[in-house]
C-alpha cells in the first residue's frame, strides 16, 4: 500500500497548528469566542500538564495524548504541533531561501546543557514555582512573540486598512488599539526572537535540543518509542543526503546512527533518501527532491522587517490627552497586593500555574490584563495582573476564565463573576478634587457597576465618594475613571485570596403616575 | 492689479479662510442656521405612547423633520450608548427611538445618517447590547466607532471659563445636521444627565472636565456646541444609581419625550419631569447664566400632548 509522504503530512499539520495557535493570540476582533480559542490550544504540552495537575478533567488531557504519540512515534509534537518549533522551521526555511544556510551536519549533543535546563525547571516546579517554565517553555514564548511582536504589526496593518476604507465611507472594519506598551515583555520577547532567528537560521532546531525543557523531556521518551527511525544498513548507499537535511543535526551517516532523543520527526530524511535507506522500521520511503537554489537578497529581509516594524507604530494609542494642566495630587498610592484575574482563586493559585503565555492578555476585551513586572515578585515576572490605569474589568465579562489553558484561571459563570471580589476600592480623600478643589467630579461612582462607590453630600452642594467594601468587586472602573495625576484618589488593592462580595441591595422605585400632568 | 497678483491674493485669502474653517472648529457655532423657519414651539412635550409614536407626533408640532433635515444633507445622530447594559436598564437611549429618528431623517431626504458615541464601557459591547447598533443599521444608518482618538479634532471654546479647548469627533464637525438624543437619568455627581451632559460623548478630553469643575465644563461646552435638535428620551427613566444603574429596580416607566432646539430649556424641562428644579442642577444654572440657552420655562411656548 502506498503511504503518502510523511513529510507532506507533517507540513500540513504544522501549518494547521501554527496558524491556529497564531490566530488564537492575534484575534483582536473577537471573531472567535474564548472557549473555542482554548480548545484550539488543547494539545499544547506545558499548559495542558499544568491544567491537569490543577483540575483533573478532560480539558487538561492534551499532554497525555502527546505523551502517547511520543511513545509511539517519537517527537512528532515538536515538528507538527509545537508553534515555536514550527516558527523555527519557517526561519530555517527562509534562511535556506536567502542562501544563509545551505545544509546541515551531524552535531554532537550538548547533553549537560539540555538536561540541566530540564532538571532546574523540574526542581523549580517541585518547589512550586513555574518561573523557569515561563522563561523556557515554547508555548509561552510563542504566545509572547505573537502578542508583543506580531500583534502590533497586524493591528497596524488593520488600522491602515481602516484609513483606506474610511475614505469610501466604509466603517465595517474598526481600528484596533493597543493601549499599553510593556517594556519588559517586549524586550524579553524580542531577545528570544532574535536568539531563535540566529539559532534556527544557523543550526536548525538548536533551541529544541539544548534549551527547551519540553523537547528534552519528550526526547527521553522518544528514545524508546515503538516506531523508531533507523538506517536500513543493507539499502543505505552512504550518499549523506539525509544528514544534510536534518534540522536537528542528529543523523550520523558515518556511523549510520540516529540520535532519537534529538530527532524531531520532520521526515526531511525520508523525503530526500533516494533508496530505502532510512525509515520507520523499514517503512517505504519516497525519492526526494533536490533543493533548488533561488536568488537571494538579504536586503529584502531587512526592508521587509523595517516596513513591518513601521506598520506596528500605528497600532499603539497615543499618550494621554494634554489639555488643561491641573495640580498634581500629593498622597502616594501604595498597593499592598496586585489584583489577579477573576477565576484565579488567589495570588498563590495563580502564580503557581501561570506560564505567562499572555493568552488572557490577548483575549481581554478591555486590556486591563497586562504583564506584571515585579508585582508578584521576581519569580512571577511577566505573569499578568490587573492594570487599572490601562483598563478595567468589564462587569459581565469572563473571557480570561474561559481562555486560560493552564488552569491558572479557572472558568467562572457570568453570575458568579458579578460578586467575585478580586480586590477592594480604597478612597484617598487627600487626592480627590472634590476635597482639594471644592468642585464636583464623581467619575468613580459613575463607572461603578455595583455602586459600591457612591456619592454622599459634602460641604454644601458638592458630593464626594464613599466605598461600601462589602459590595465592591474590585473591577477597577473607579481607578480607571479617576482623573487625578500622578496619584489617583481611588484605587483597587488586590485580595491575595479572592472573596465573595454581597449583592447590592435592590429597592424598587415607586412607579410614575401615567395620568399626571406635565410639571411645566 | 496684475492678474498674477490677484490670483496670489485670492488663493492666500482662500487658504486662510479654509484653514480657519478646518482648524477653528467654527462649523458648529452656525448650527442654528440650518432651518430658515423658526419652530412653532420652543419645547414639545409628549407622554403616554411608545417612543416612535411619540416622536412622530412631537416632531410634527416642531414643523416636521423637514424643518431640520434638508434633502441631500448628512446627519449625525448622537444617542447615549455609554454603557454595556440592555435597554430595559435605561442607561442608554431607547433603540426604538433612535431607529425612528433615523427613519425620519431619511424620509426627509438625508443623504447619509451616522450614529456614534464615545462610550464608557467596552465599545463593541455597548453598541451591541444596547440594541442601538442593530436598530441604527436596520434603519440604514452608518454606525461608527467613537472610542478612537484619531477621529477627534482639536477645537477652541472661546467662551469657556475652565474648558478652553477640547477635541471633538469629526462627524459632529463635518456633518450638516447634528441631532442630540440623550436619555433622562440620575447621575451621581452631576445630579442629572440630559442634553448638555450627553455632549460629553462627543468630546475626547472628558477626563479633564471631571478634573476642572465638572459643572462649569459642561456649561462651557454648551456655549460652544449647539445641536440642531435635541430629543430627550424619557420612556424608561433611571431614578437612582445613575448613570450606569445597578438593576431594573432603579428604573420607572415614564413614557415621555421632549424635543427642543434649546439644550438648556430641554434640560430644565427634563429636570422637572425627573422631580428636581432646574436650579438644583448646577450646570443648568451656569449654562443659563452664560447664555447657552434659557431655563425659564414659564416664558417659552410649550406644546403638551398626552396619548
Amino acid at each position: 500500500m502506498k503511504i503518502p509522504s510523511l513529510k507532506i503530512l507533517r507540513i500540513i499539520l504544522s501549518l494547521i497548528f501554527f496558524l491556529g495557535t497564531l490566530f488564537v493570540f492575534l484575534d483582536s476582533w473577537e471573531t472567535v469566542g474564548p472557549g473555542l480559542k482554548r480548545s484550539l490550544v488543547f494539545l499544547q504540552f506545558s499548559p495542558s500538564l499544568l491544567h491537569f495537575i490543577t483540575v483533573i478533567c478532560f480539558g487538561g488531557t492534551g499532554f497525555i495524548i502527546i505523551l502517547i504519540l511520543t511513545a509511539l512515534f517519537g517527537r512528532v509534537y515538536c515538528s507538527s504541533i509545537c508553534p515555536l518549533g514550527i516558527l523555527q522551521d519557517i526561519i530555517t526555511f527562509l534562511a535556506k531561501k536567502f542562501k544563509i544556510k545551505k545544509y546541515f551536519k551531524y552535531t554532537k549533543p550538548v547533553n549537560w546543557l539540555r538536561y540541566s535546563f530540564l532538571a532546574v525547571t523540574v526542581i523549580f516546579l517541585i518547589f512550586g514555582s513555574v518561573f523557569l517554565l515561563n522563561l523556557l517553555d515554547p508555548f509561552s514564548n510563542f504566545g509572547r512573540i505573537s502578542m508583543h511582536l506580531f500583534k502590533p504589526v497586524l493591528a497596524g496593518a488593520n488600522n491602515l486598512l481602516v484609513n483606506v476604507l474610511e475614505r469610501s465611507d466604509i466603517y465595517s472594519v474598526f481600528p484596533v488599539e493597543i493601549k499599553a506598551f510593556n517594556i519588559l515583555s517586549f524586550f524579553f520577547t524580542l531577545s528570544v526572537l532574535i536568539l531563535l532567528l540566529w539559532m534556527a537560521g544557523s543550526r536548525g532546531r538548536l533551541f529544541c535540543n539544548t534549551v527547551c525543557p519540553v523537547g528534552t523531556l519528550l526526547g527521553l521518551l522518544s528514545r524508546v518509542s515503538v516506531f523508531r527511525i533507523r538506517f536500513n544498513k543493507d539499502a543505505c548507499i552512504s550518499c549523506g543526503l539525509c544528514e544534510r537535511v536534518c534540522k536537528a543535526g542528529c543523523i550520523d551517516t558515518k556511523n549510520m546512527h540516529i540520535d532519537l532523543s534529538r530527532c524531531i520527526d520532520c521526515y526531511n530524511c525520508f523525503r530526500v533518501c533516494p533508496v530505502d535507506g532510512i525509515g520507520y522500521r523499514n517503512s517505504l520511503v519516497r525519492a526526494g527532491n533536490t533543493f533548488s537554489g533561488e536568488p537571494s537578497e538579504n536586503r529584502r529581509a531587512f526592508i521587509a522587517g523595517s516596513v513591518l516594524g513601521l506598520f506596528s507604530l500605528s497600532a499603539f494609542s497615543k499618550g494621554k490627552n494634554k489639555l488643561q494642566p491641573s495640580k498634581d495630587t500629593t498622597f502616594p498610592v501604595i498597593k499592598k497586593y496586585p489584583a489577579c484575574p477573576p477565576g484565579s482563586l488567589s495570588i498563590d493559585h495563580f502564580t503557581d500555574r501561570c506560564t505567562a503565555c499572555h493568552l488572557c492578555v490577548s483575549a481581554c476585551p478591555t486590556q486591563v490584563l497586562q504583564p506584571s513586572f515585579l508585582e508578584y515578585g521576581f519569580l512571577g515576572i511577566m505573569q499578568p495582573q490587573m492594570d487599572y490605569w490601562t483598563g478595567y474589568c468589564n462587569f459581565e465579562c469572563v473571557a480570561c476564565t474561559k481562555v486560560c489553558p493552564s488552569g491558572a484561571i479557572l472558568p467562572v459563570s457570568k453570575e458568579e463573576k458579578k460578586t467575585l471580589q478580586i480586590g477592594v476600592a480604597k478612597f484617598v480623600m487627600g487626592n480627590c478634587v472634590v476635597h482639594t478643589d471644592k468642585t464636583d467630579c464623581g467619575a468613580c461612582s459613575e463607572h461603578c457597576p455595583t455602586k459600591a462607590v457612591y456619592m454622599v453630600p459634602y460641604l454644601g452642594n458638592l458630593a464626594i465618594p464613599e466605598v461600601n467594601e462589602e459590595i465592591c468587586i474590585g473591577c477597577g472602573a473607579c481607578e480607571y475613571a479617576c482623573p487625578t495625576t500622578p496619584f489617583k484618589a481611588i484605587y483597587v488593592d488586590g485580595n491575595p485570596e479572592h472573596l465573595t462580595a454581597k449583592k447590592p441591595e435592590k429597592e424598587k422605585i415607586e412607579e410614575a403616575d401615567p395620568d399626571e400632568d406635565f410639571p411645566f | 492689479m496684475k492678474r498674477r497678483d490677484f490670483f496670489k491674493k485670492s488663493i492666500g485669502a482662500g487658504v486662510v479662510a479654509g484653514a480657519g474653517v478646518a482648524f477653528g472648529g467654527i462649523g458648529r457655532i452656525f448650527a442654528g442656521n440650518n432651518n430658515p423657519l423658526p419652530a412653532k414651539y420652543d419645547l414639545a412635550a409628549i407622554k403616554g405612547g411608545e417612543p416612535d409614536v411619540m416622536f412622530d407626533k412631537a416632531i410634527e408640532v416642531m414643523g416636521g423633520m423637514k424643518n431640520y433635515v434638508k434633502s441631500g444633507q448628512t446627519v449625525v445622530v448622537k444617542p447615549n450608548i455609554g454603557w454595556d447594559v440592555i435597554p430595559e436598564k435605561a442607561a442608554n437611549t431607547n433603540p426604538v427611538l433612535v431607529k425612528r429618528i433615523i427613519e425620519q431623517c431619511f424620509d426627509a431626504g438625508a443623504k447619509e445618517v451616522y450614529v456614534f458615541d464615545y462610550t464608557c464601557d467596552e465599545w463593541t459591547r455597548c453598541y451591541s447590547n444596547s440594541g442601538i447598533e442593530k436598530a441604527a443599521k436596520d434603519a440604514g444608518a452608518k454606525v461608527v466607532p467613537g472610542n478612537v482618538e484619531k477621529y477627534y479634532r482639536e477645537v477652541d471654546i472661546p467662551e469657556g471659563k475652565n474648558l478652553k479647548t477640547d477635541k471633538v469627533h469629526e462627524l459632529i464637525l463635518d456633518s450638516d445636521v447634528f441631532i442630540n438624543v440623550p436619555i433622562l437619568k440620575s447621575h451621581g455627581s452631576a445630579k442629572l444627565t440630559i442634553c448638555m451632559k450627553n455632549l460629553m460623548g462627543i468630546a475626547w478630553g472628558r477626563k479633564q472636565w471631571h478634573r476642572n469643575d465638572l459643572h462649569q465644563c459642561i456649561a462651557d461646552f454648551a456655549t460652544y456646541c449647539k445641536p440642531d435638535l435635541n430629543v430627550v428620551d424619557a420612556y424608561y427613566v433611571m431614578k437612582k444609581n445613575g448613570p450606569r444603574g445597578v438593576s431594573k429596580e432603579d428604573v420607572v416607566t415614564m413614557k415621555s419625550l421632549l424635543i427642543s432646539e434649546d439644550m438648556v430649556a430641554a434640560d430644565a424641562a427634563g429636570a422637572k419631569l425627573f422631580g428636581l428644579e432646574p436650579d438644583d442642577v448646577p450646570y443648568i444654572k451656569i449654562a443659563d447664566e452664560m447664555g447657552a440657552g434659557t431655563k425659564d420655562l414659564d416664558n417659552l411656548s410649550i406644546s403638551r400632548q398626552k396619548l
